[in-house]
């Protein structure tokens, strides 16, 4: 009894989940939505969408690339110093580096506006849009990286690489960034998945001519046909998918280091 | 290699002296000893040596003729064995050896050839394609010797090498250690907490208490004329007797003992293996304890000196607690130190 209770609610909240998803997905291959199923499927509506948004999607996955890369290069070394530093003042800046995670997308964006709303070459470029998402991103690749690097002995092992004749390049490139690995596997998939999918921040940050993948979204709800709204969803999720199931294999991945 | 440390020294912000101004001479091809209790600044000896510190101002560190108080560590050409080993997790044993002559830029066939001879050397033919986290421990620890030696170092330091292991392992690979270090030839410099390691594996050993070097001796040296209290205890297990000494006689509360000379105004100290049960002994004591180490026995004593004393044993059987015997100390077994040695 007691176990048919526990398979009833974990199907129903399966189907809370599902349904919506599986008939937004529904109404993105289904020839009339107002009719129903029974007007026949079709594969149309995401070809529309494709001629409609094919540079929203390109755009998104560019900026996410570009993000990623950012990061990285930010980010990486920033934990490193973290790492290798723990105190108050290290406390202090990781707890900076993170409040964007608290502050609302749409604040941070204001903000933003405020700041460069004024350098008009910057305002109108993928760029400005792309200086949100690093901010909104930059904590995720941060911590990623440091919780793996605080797991392993950083300081003795770079002092073993250096009492072997390497310089403090060698030793980050050689014994700090193959350690770190797993961490920034997993940070790398967090940034990419939360860039591609960010809308708060870069609906306030967007122009008519840069539309995101998740603001072209927005647009095809407000202004096309449900059909072609829901095929929309459905190359979204088609996109993101994998891109979550990568990024918990690799944040599984660098926990088992962090134990 | 010769190495030459002068005013070493070493402050630390909060003013706390982890080392005073020490000076050390280290010949060539000499394995020295660093060995003292956790907190003497043994540790800190070693990594002022190796460039992971840097000494307070006015130090002077030679390695032969070159100076290199200020090089940095990678620029030192030490090979260094961490207590935790430091092997690099990313690489495989093979990797991990031929990482510091990478670091000399030499072509691929020279590193290769140098692994392959550093790798026969140190017995780890099976090992050499393996995962660092598939060795044992005492495999490590022969990986972090053969990575430290492999680029033909000026030096050889090697930090509690032996510490990580389980305690019958230990045995073993000090003697395994000993062979290899006199093999390679090499100056080496070798700290640890433990005198049964300092004295199987250097030619000398310099006991360090609490930021100075008490005394620096061959082992035999150290363990028959200790020069102050703190070696003749660390090192000989040296007991203090007390007493009051008139001549050559030494009186304690459980009897009088004979001097080899006369030593007023001195302090006496023996060791547990010096202290004899015999029928005719001048001194009376109590048993109070008799623990059985299986080549001996440990009989604590109460009665004959201020302290309880200790006796080293060997025999079929042992008296019983509470029982009084009599025991009998040679006069050449007894150290005598002036008071300012014996406080130290």
């Amino acid at each position: 009894m007691g176990k048919a209770l526990q398979l009833a609610v974990t199907l129903l909240a399966a189907a809370f989940l599902l349904v919506p998803t599986i008939q937004s997905v529904l109404a993105g291959v289904t020839v009339n939505y107002f009719q129903g199923i029974s007007s026949g499927l079709t594969l149309d509506w995401i070809g529309v969408v494709w001629e409609l948004y094919a540079s929203s999607i390109f755009l998104s996955l560019g900026i996410a690339l570009a993000c990623l890369c950012v990061t990285l290069v930010i980010g990486v070394p920033a934990a490193y110093a973290l790492a290798r530093n723990p105190g108050r003042l290290s406390r202090a800046v990781e707890e900076f580096i993170s409040l964007p995670l608290a502050i609302p997308g749409l604040a941070l964006a204001l903000a933003l506006l405020q700041l460069y709303g004024s350098y008009k070459g910057f305002r109108m470029s993928w760029t400005f849009i792309l200086v949100g998402h690093v901010l909104y991103t930059l904590p995720f690749m941060v911590r990623s990286v440091q919780s793996v690097l605080a797991a392993i002995d950083l300081k003795t092992l770079e002092e073993g690489a250096a009492t072997l004749g390497a310089g403090p390049a060698r030793r980050f490139f050689d014994v700090v960034v193959p350690n770190a690995l797993p961490g920034i596997l997993a940070g790398a998939l967090t940034v990419v998945t939360l860039s591609i999918g960010e809308f708060n921040l870069t609906w306030m940050l967007h122009t008519p001519f840069l539309k995101t993948l998740p603001v072209g979204l927005a647009d095809s709800y407000a202004s096309m046909r449900l059909e072609i709204a829901s095929a929309y969803t459905l190359i979204f999720f088609v996109m993101i998918v994998p891109l979550l199931l990568a990024m918990q294999w690799a944040s599984a991945r660098a926990q088992q280091i962090t134990k | 290699m010769t190495l030459t440390l002068r005013n070493i020294a070493k402050t630390y912000p909060g003013g706390t002296r982890a080392l005073l101004p020490t000076d050390l001479d280290i010949a060539e091809g000499e394995i020295v000893s660093l060995l003292g209790p956790s907190g003497c600044g043994k540790t800190t000896l070693l990594r002022i040596i190796a460039g992971l510190e840097t000494a307070d101002a006015g130090a002077e560190i030679r390695f032969k003729d070159d100076d290199m108080t200020h090089q940095p560590v990678e620029r030192r050409k030490v090979g260094m064995v961490f207590q935790s080993y430091a092997l690099f997790p990313n690489m495989s044993v093979r990797g991990n050896i031929g990482y510091g002559l990478k670091m000399q830029g030499l072509p691929r066939a020279q590193i290769d050839a140098r692994v392959d001879e550093v790798i026969a050397l140190c017995r780890l033919e099976p090992y050499a394609g393996r995962a660092i986290g598939a060795l044992s421990g005492g495999q490590r620890q022969r990986v972090a010797l053969a990575r430290a030696f492999a680029p033909r170092p000026r030096l050889l330091l090697l930090d509690e090498p032996l510490s990580a292991l389980d305690a019958a392992l230990r045995g073993q690979l000090r003697d395994e250690l000993a062979a290899l270090l006199r093999q390679f030839g090499i100056t080496a410099i070798f700290v640890t907490h433990d005198q049964d390691e300092a004295m199987a594996i250097a030619d000398r050993v310099a006991v360090m208490s609490q930021g100075r070097v008490a005394q620096i001796g061959t082992p035999e040296a150290l363990y028959r004329a200790p020069q102050n209290a703190f070696v003749a205890r660390f090192v000989g297990n040296s007991m203090p007797l007390g007493g009051r000494i008139e001549g050559d006689q030494l009186h304690l509360p459980g009897g009088t003992l004979a001097l080899a000379a006369p030593s007023d105004g001195m302090a006496a100290f023996v060791r547990a293996e010096d202290v004899r049960l015999a029928q005719d002994g001048p001194l009376t004591a109590r048993v109070t304890a008799v623990t059985f180490l299986g080549t001996h026995y440990r009989i604590a004593l109460s009665g004959a000196t201020d302290q309880t004393l200790f006796c080293l044993h060997q025999g079929q059987s042992a008296p019983k607690p509470g029982e009084t015997v009599r025991l009998a100390i040679a006069p050449q077994s007894i150290l005598t130190l002036t008071p300012e040695k014996a406080a130290a």
